[in-house]
């Protein structure tokens, strides 16, 4: 084990929580678009992957790379993107209106 | 990793954490996801700064190909069809992680720790685990494959077989020789793990299994950044991973199941099953009858279900609610956490419908004004509202928390036919003298209550 691991260990840790903290606050009406952001965030991964692509090591890790940086610009951008499109949606009483 | 990017990674971290909890109000919601993307886009932005990277050809074409197809999916996506997209999305995700792992032992130089092949090996699992498993979640839910559950004989052991393959093959490329077949064998026992752990689980209890998958797909980026040793990636894998599980324990709870049970009970129907027994008389409504009976209540509660989705019957059924409200009826939506194929299906619905969110209300906001209510408009809603779930000990669904339907003074349902729902279960509900049937298709039937009541 060295020291690196054990500092990664407790910000794991740490993290896990800080959501715990974050994500209890949020309200079953906000539940799907939770769920869909959250989603796009665990797309973080395509830093790694953008990494992989462009280091040009060997054609295998390329190949892996550039599969992961497209898996992961989907998640990233479909998430995002839909979160917003949901959220854009939720609006709240209007006095005096009833429908647009 | 130079200082720079790493703190940039941690801004990046940071407004992660601010964007979600954004997500605790409606009122900041969007401006919360606004925050994250910009996390996101300056983490990738100071990532192709880095040095390691010398040709940007393949990152270009990927971040077209994936770009595109992300726009595309998001732009597109029905509504009532976000429960599959998100379990794509979700699988992603777990195959960037699990992709990102493996490139990075296929480029490995020299021999690494067992720290990173103890990480590279659960990342690879996990997030080969995530991607299988989101696909069979999103052909069930698209329809591909059937929902009910699909079990094979001794169908557990076979998945725990499978689990102890995975870590066993895992556990020789650690400790043995990080050979590349070793860690080709894990993705392939994770493949098997992942199909057949979510194909024995049926249609209603998908919100516990996309909550999963979504926690899965954080904890293998979780796992992938060990593996770099970068710590955006273990902060914002965490954060995810716990979202996921949260979540799934809200699931759980409104079900009164353990995670265990829906796992492993195989529990459902597909929602088509026959009514076993005898006919019992039911007191059946035509539309223009119905009509009249809403006509001159004065509180309404609605509790719209997963067949409203089915149905795309959101827009009208708030259409018949503002009629109802402009002729000075109180009238609240009251939702069920796990109404729907995924946490908060209803309310994206009723938001893509233009349903103030002031209207609705969650069960326990509401389930004590149900007695002083006149009538309850269930359209497309079962199990969570089967009294059986209060005393019937021998009941799939006893011990359910339900909406409080029964107590309302009278109960008007929307429903295809008598048939049972996911869980199989006979509704009394449905035989109470007090409940009136308006059978036929849920669009159907309130497009014509729109006409009577405009009439």
């Amino acid at each position: 084990m060295t020291a690196s691991i054990i500092v990664s260990i407790y910000i794991f840790v740490l993290a896990i929580f800080v959501g715990f903290e974050v994500i209890t606050k949020v309200p079953p009406l906000l539940h799907t678009p939770l769920m869909s952001g959250s989603n796009a965030i665990s797309g973080i991964t395509i830093v790694g992957a953008l990494i992989s692509a462009g280091a040009g090591h060997s054609g295998l890790s390329t190949v892996l790379g550039t599969l992961a940086v497209i898996c992961a610009t989907i998640n990233v951008v479909g998430g995002f993107l839909v979160t917003d499109r949901m959220l854009e949606m939720f609006k709240p009483a209007k006095k005096g209106t009833s429908q647009p | 990793m130079s200082t720079v990017t790493n703190l940039v990674y941690l801004l990046a971290a940071v407004l992660f954490i601010f964007g979600l909890k954004n997500l605790s109000s409606p009122r900041t919601a969007r401006r919360g996801n606004a925050l994250a993307m910009l996390g996101m886009l300056l983490a990738i932005v100071i990532t192709l700064f880095d040095k390691q990277i010398l040709d940007f050809t393949h990152i270009i074409i990927g971040l077209i190909i994936g770009g595109a197809i992300g726009v595309y999916a998001a732009k597109t996506v029905q509504m009532t069809a976000m429960p599959q997209m998100v379990a794509l999305f979700n699988g992603f995700g777990g195959a960037a992680s699990a992709l990102v792992a493996y490139a990075e032992y296929v480029r490995l130089s020299g021999p690494p720790g067992m720290d990173v092949l103890i990480t590279m090996v659960l990342s690879v699992l996990i997030g080969t685990v995530t991607f299988f498993g989101s696909l069979v979640a999103f052909a069930k839910l698209q329809g591909i494959i059937r929902g009910a559950p699909i079990v094979l004989p001794l169908h557990h052991v076979v998945n725990g077989f499978l689990l102890l393959v995975a870590l066993g093959l895992g556990g020789l490329f650690v400790f043995d020789a990080p050979q590349g077949a070793f860690l080709l064998a894990v993705v392939v026992a994770s493949t098997m793990l992942g199909i057949l752990s979510v194909i024995p689980i049926g249609g209603a209890d998908m919100p516990v299994v996309i909550s999963l998958l979504n926690s899965y797909s954080g904890m293998a980026a979780a796992a992938t950044g060990f593996v770099l040793s970068n710590s955006v990636l273990i902060v914002s894998g965490a954060l995810v991973g716990a979202s996921g599980l949260i979540l799934t324990e809200i699931m759980c709870k409104a079900m009164n199941r353990s995670l265990a049970n829906v796992l492993f009970g195989a529990v459902g129907t597909d929602g088509g099953g026959a009514v076993a027994g005898e006919r019992r008389p039911v007191t059946e409504y035509t539309p223009e009858d119905a009509a009249m009976v809403l006509e001159s209540a004065q509180s309404i509660i609605i509790v719209p279900g997963y067949g409203l989705a089915v149905a795309q019957a959101q827009h009208v059924l708030h259409e018949l609610a503002t009629i109802l409200m402009e002729r000075g009826a109180t009238v609240r939506y009251a939702i069920h956490p796990v109404a729907g194929r995924m946490p908060g299906h209803m309310n994206v619905l009723l938001a893509e419908a233009n349903v103030p969110y002031d209207m609705i209300y969650d069960m326990d906001q509401i389930n004590e004004d149900f007695q002083n209510t006149d009538v309850a408009l269930v359209v497309g809603a079962n199990d969570v509202i089967n009294p059986a779930a209060r005393y019937k000990k021998d009941s799939p669904l006893y011990g359910m928390p339900i909406l409080n339907v029964d107590k309302a003074r009278s109960v008007m349902i929307i429903k295809r036919s008598l048939s049972p729902g996911f869980a199989g279960v006979d509704n009394e509900l449905f035989y109470d003298p007090k409940t009136m049937m308006v059978f036929g298709d849920a669009k159907k039937v309130l497009t014509e209550l729109v006409h009577e009541l405009k009439g």
